[in-house]
């Protein structure tokens, strides 16, 4: 086990909350996951229009990454060097359904460009990279569950070859208004937490 | 024409989900893409599906839609001009 590295913070999304480092930042009881995500964004004052075009799987990962990011004080006039791997179950599912009933019909066949362009997983990496000017290394694994054993060998690859200065890695499932949960932590050498395969099931299940 | 130009301003607040805008802060004149209301090249693909899927016109040609999206003034009167529904 490669203890060098650490994990020096973590953001989940889940059941309406969300949290940072353990701590809950916003708390929404009764709406739906659209409501819940949409005041949580206006919660954070991030002030990112594009945020609206997103789908659900991306205004997920985007607010989870933005909630932890934020914190870290980055540059957004500089590249930074953090690379990005991330997994779920349902890959773009919920917005696959959404395509496939816009085409479902011939007599009113008219799939959207804007809903098209998010029938990949790994979309909502890349509006995380835009905003935070992340161009390192980026993956999007598909697992049953979360696989932290995985996201510890290939996130130690990516720094220990110096790949990247931190990496930003987690869950990120949104399969319905009902299944959807995101937790994101941010690997790097310093921090207080190992990074270990123990250490990240901890944090995913506190 | 005004009762289309106020439909337009509905609708393209709703494609294209422009969250924090309402009708009134659209201007008919004003520039849709660039410095305007600041749209992308994917906004411009969902105005090209909306024309065909509102209006019943299918532009063969893109280009076309450099003109034609320049601003509710000119969306409109094309619309007026080339409806089929």
């Amino acid at each position: 086990m490669n203890t060098k590295h650490h994990i020096k913070s973590y953001c989940s999304i889940k059941n309406n909350q969300v949290s940072l480092n353990g701590s809950v930042v916003y708390k929404d009881e009764e709406n739906s996951f659209l409501t819940f995500i949409k005041a949580a964004y206006k919660n954070q004052n991030t002030k990112y229009p594009k945020f609206f075009k997103m789908d659900n799987l991306s205004k997920l990962a985007f607010l989870a990454a933005d909630v932890l990011l934020k914190n870290e004080n980055l540059s957004l006039e500089e590249e930074n060097n953090i690379a990005i791997v991330f997994s779920n179950k349902a890959s773009s599912l919920d917005t696959d359904r959404k395509h496939q009933i816009s085409i479902q019909n011939k007599e009113s066949y008219f799939p959207s460009p804007a809903v098209f362009v998010y029938t990949l997983p790994n979309i909502c990496i890349g509006e995380i990279s835009i905003k935070y000017k992340l161009y390192s290394e980026n993956s999007f694994f598909i697992f049953e569950n979360l696989n932290a054993e995985h996201l510890l060998t290939y996130t130690n690859s990516l720094l220990s070859s110096n790949k990247a200065d931190q990496v930003l890695c987690g869950w990120v499932e949104f399969d319905g208004e009902e299944n959807y949960e995101a937790f994101l932590y941010l690997v790097a050498n310093t921090g207080t937490t190992k990074h270990s395969k123990q250490d990240i099931i901890k944090l995913y299940n506190t | 024409m005004d009762a289309l130009k106020q439909e337009l301003k509905e609708n393209l607040i709703e494609q294209l989900n422009l969250e924090d805008m309402t009708t009134e802060d659209i201007a008919n004149d004003d520039m849709l893409f660039g410095d305007g209301l600041g749209l992308d090249s994917i906004d411009a693909l969902e105005l090209i599906v909306m024309l065909d899927k509102s209006y019943g016109i299918k532009l063969t040609d893109p280009k076309e839609g450099r003109s034609i999206f320049e601003s509710i003034n000119t969306m409109a009167a094309y619309i007026t001009e080339h409806r089929s529904k």
